[in-house]
């Protein structure tokens, strides 16, 4: 109890220092955490995955469709246990800064596939008999107010023309790493209307969602869809949903690593200032730590109250700035909109900054506890004098 | 009193030094500060040691205090070789024997005077309700129960002085070790602070190594030992 009041009182002695110190843990652990947050949000799809499911793509390019016609041979493939497919519709509502995740969809075994989209089943029932109609995610419906049977028109750039749907069904997600700010609408809508404009853009699929039982044969399977179509037309490249989401962070790569390494600076630059800050108090109590030393307290004793009072400060600050990273964050998320479809902070993001808060205690710390517990008692005696 | 002395004469001394020397290495040339000093003090002695600038007093009360260790011979306290302990077992030692009186005063300033007195007994096994008494005793004494909240930037210079001897006596200890303790204060402050120091000896038969400059603070000392250039030159008894 004394040792923690001596603490207190030492920390507080040079009341402007500490709190500038502790604003610039605050400032560091918030932008650590935020910036980890931004990454967790990059990598949230690949997380959400399953992996009981493979995604079956053109060889050459994402952007190259399948016909589909594979959809016959691909469920005759040992091993597949459901199949969907997809487009990317790409449409923009209202103007382009409204961006979110489209896809066209055969609703029945898209559902069935991905479990994690809850949906009451009136709304189910409801989009499966519409076929202008859509689903959306709750994130998306609640950012642009959204109620079913609204009206929603997006102007289409890969598939053109002004294309209204009936919003006919909000999904939640089973778990928060859900995505929910994407929409869906029927795939064979968006196809017969593509058949009467430009016939030969019909029954063509962006990808197909294929559902396995056993993960530890997705290599297996994916070897044999791909054989399957080997020296065709349209040869196919099978891979993970998670392999497959993880291609597209891939492409971001370098900002990701930036923006790591910039995380990890900006605790490195705390890290010596707050060293700074601890050398230049050692410093100063000096003639203090000797007299303590005179008075026969070991060099231990030293070590604790600079180790203590690091800690102290860097864990206020670093609590501090967890506190604070929740509601930015929520401000930020608001502010990306459907850019990151999922953007919390993670417990291990939480448990990191805290980590980094008591590392940089700890690194502040070393030198001047090393330093004045090796302090030579007359020296430091003297140094009051 | 002088009965008192006489007979603490009789017993072995509490400090027994024999050819002490202590050399200082400053690069690669050594500078000789004490040349094989040979002193004793006996219990319950009010010992002054004196001597111009750089004559040794200083360290020797150093050494004497196991704060620093010498070069060669022996210093025994009680009947311990202190100049053969470790680290460790010299810190040990200085909580258990020595007390400490400095010129300025060396009180933590974020403490009160109360917990700047209460501070070694942390290196004791009283419980804290123990610690309270001996700490309210200690500052009864110096004549400080009423400040005992107040923290040492509000407190005169004798004041100060008067906690730190309180921090000095806390523990018991065999020795008072005292580094000009008047010499940051005014001349009616010091006289009050050595009488202090007297009544330590007189009524509760401490034993005291004063190091002053000052021959007025001296002469309160029941011996003055001077020291020029690091060799014993002159015993006054008072």
């Amino acid at each position: 109890m004394f040792l923690f009041r001596l603490l207190l009182k030492n920390a507080f002695r040079h009341k402007l220092r500490t709190l500038l110190t502790m604003v610039g843990l605050v400032v560091a652990v918030c932008a650590f955490g935020l910036l980890r947050t931004i990454v967790d949000a990059w990598y949230a799809g690949a997380e959400a995955s399953s992996s009981t499911r493979l995604v079956v793509r053109n060889a050459t390019s994402l952007t190259v469709p399948l016909p589909l016609a594979y959809a016959q041979r691909l469920r005759a493939v040992d091993g597949v246990t459901g199949l969907s497919w997809s487009n990317w519709f790409g449409g923009i509502y209202i103007t382009e800064r409204n961006f979110f995740p489209q896809f066209a969809v055969d609703p029945p075994s898209y559902l069935a596939l991905y479990p994690e989209f809850v949906v009451s089943d009136d709304e189910r029932v409801a989009w499966l008999r519409d076929r202008k109609g859509v689903l959306v995610g709750r994130n998306l419906a609640d950012k642009f107010g959204w109620k079913v049977g609204d009206q929603i028109a997006l102007r289409g750039t890969i598939y053109p023309g002004t294309w209204s749907f009936t919003l006919r069904g909000i999904y939640d997600g089973a778990d928060p790493g859900v995505d929910q700010g994407q929409l869906l609408m029927h795939w064979a809508y968006i196809n017969e209307t593509m058949r009467l404009r430009a016939g030969r853009r019909a029954d063509q699929v962006g990808v197909f969602i294929v559902g396995i039982r056993d993960p530890n044969n997705a290599a297996v399977i994916s070897q044999r869809i791909d054989a399957q179509f080997k020296n065709s037309l349209a040869e196919t490249l099978t891979e993970t949903e998670k392999a497959f989401q993880l291609g597209f962070v891939a492409m971001s790569e370098a900002i990701l690593v930036a923006l790591q390494a910039v995380s990890f600076i900006i605790v490195i630059i705390i890290m010596a200032v707050m060293a700074n800050t601890m050398t230049m108090t050692a410093r100063e109590r000096l003639a203090e730590y000797a007299t303590l030393k005179a008075l026969g307290f070991p060099p231990a004793f030293v070590v604790r109250l600079l180790f203590g009072e690091s800690l102290l400060i860097a864990l206020a600050g670093g609590l501090a700035g967890l506190l604070l990273t929740l509601p930015l964050a929520s401000a930020f998320a608001g502010f990306a909109g459907t850019l990151f479809p999922v953007f919390r902070v993670s417990a291990s993001t939480m448990a990191l900054q805290l980590g980094a808060a008591v590392l940089v205690g700890v690194v502040a710390a070393a030198w001047p506890a090393w330093k004045m517990s090796r302090i030579d008692i007359v020296a430091g005696l003297r140094h009051v004098a | 009193m002088a009965q008192a002395v006489s007979q603490a004469l009789n017993e072995p001394p509490l400090i027994r030094i024999r050819e002490l020397t202590k050399v200082y290495q400053r690069g690669a040339q050594d500078i000789p500060v004490l040349l094989g000093i040979d002193l004793d003090v006996q219990g319950g002695e009010f010992v002054a040691l004196m001597g111009p600038s750089g004559s040794g007093k200083s360290t020797l009360l150093n050494l004497i205090a196991g704060i620093d260790k010498p070069t060669s011979g022996r210093i025994e306290i009680g009947s311990v070789d202190i100049a053969s302990l470790s680290e460790g077992q010299l810190a040990d030692w200085r909580a258990e024997h020595v007390g400490f009186i400095f010129q300025f005063y060396n009180l933590m300033p974020v403490l009160t005077a109360f917990e700047n007195v209460e501070l070694p007994l942390l290196l004791t096994r009283l419980s804290p309700r123990e610690r309270r008494e001996r700490v309210a005793q200690m500052l009864a004494l110096v004549s400080l129960a009423d400040r005992a909240d107040h923290y040492p930037n509000e407190l005169s210079g004798g004041q100060q002085q008067r906690v730190a001897i309180a921090r000095a006596l806390v523990t018991d200890p065999t020795l008072i070790v005292a580094d000009e303790p008047t010499g940051d204060l005014d001349r009616h402050t010091g006289e009050e602070v050595l009488s202090l120091l007297e009544q330590l000896v007189t009524q509760m038969g401490k034993t005291i190594v004063m190091v002053t400059h000052d021959p007025k603070a001296a002469a309160r000392a029941r011996r003055m030992v001077h020291l020029e250039k690091g060799v014993l030159v002159d015993e006054v008894a008072a």
